[in-house]
């Protein structure tokens, strides 16, 4: 009984989640951190971190959004959420200039998917970040 | 930034190991559950990669 309560006390939300999701957005595994599950939050930053540092030094480029068929529509509007899903990470590197044209070779093309999938395991990070911080998760 | 040149191989491992190590923190509740998910997750994306690679090779013959 006594556990059964301390579980269901630890499960309630004690602070708001917009911050913690804001945070786990902008800085991958930023919200775990603001809930103080550190270990975690450092294991989600050096994955989604590596991972997009690899992108970009396979010299991936960048989905922008782009109109034409439905096909396209999907794939890089997609893609370009998936990139923007990496928070600071992807505005830092457009900030500083990163601009890597889409060229042929699959070091380039595996480069894109990186960018991509790492914005994508953020994006996983911050579904985490607001399932502890709302209590339904602990 | 240094230019980074990989393999196949190399790239589509790397991918699996950084992807299961997030499937597996964010999908389990203990520890203990989160790295056996985790080293499943990588275990199933190596058998995939190989399965696939096999698969293209025959069919491009």
């Amino acid at each position: 009984m006594a556990n059964a309560s301390a579980t269901a006390s630890e499960a309630v939300p004690s602070r708001s989640w917009v911050p913690v999701v804001i945070l786990a957005w902008l800085v991958p595994g930023g919200g775990h951190f603001l809930l103080k599950r550190y270990g975690r939050g450092g294991l989600l930053l050096l994955s989604v971190a590596v991972m997009f540092l690899l992108g970009l030094m396979m010299r991936g480029p960048m989905f922008h959004p782009q109109s034409g068929d439905l096909l396209t529509v999907i794939i890089y509007y997609g893609g370009f959420l998936a990139d923007l899903a990496g928070g600071l990470l992807y505005f830092l590197s457009v900030w500083l200039g990163y601009n890597q044209p889409d060229v042929a070779g699959h070091v380039h093309d595996y480069g894109a998917k990186f960018l991509v999938g790492a914005g994508l395991l953020n994006i996983l990070a911050m579904v985490d970040a607001w399932e502890i911080a709302t209590g339904k998760k602990n | 930034m240094p230019k980074l040149s990989v393999t196949h191989l190399e790239a589509t491992l790397l991918f699996a190991l950084f992807s299961s190590i997030v499937l597996g923190i964010v999908t389990r509740k203990t520890d203990h559950e989160r790295l056996r998910y985790g080293i499943r997750c990588f275990a199933y994306f190596v058998v995939a990669l190989f399965a696939v690679g096999w698969v293209m090779y025959l069919a491009h013959g």
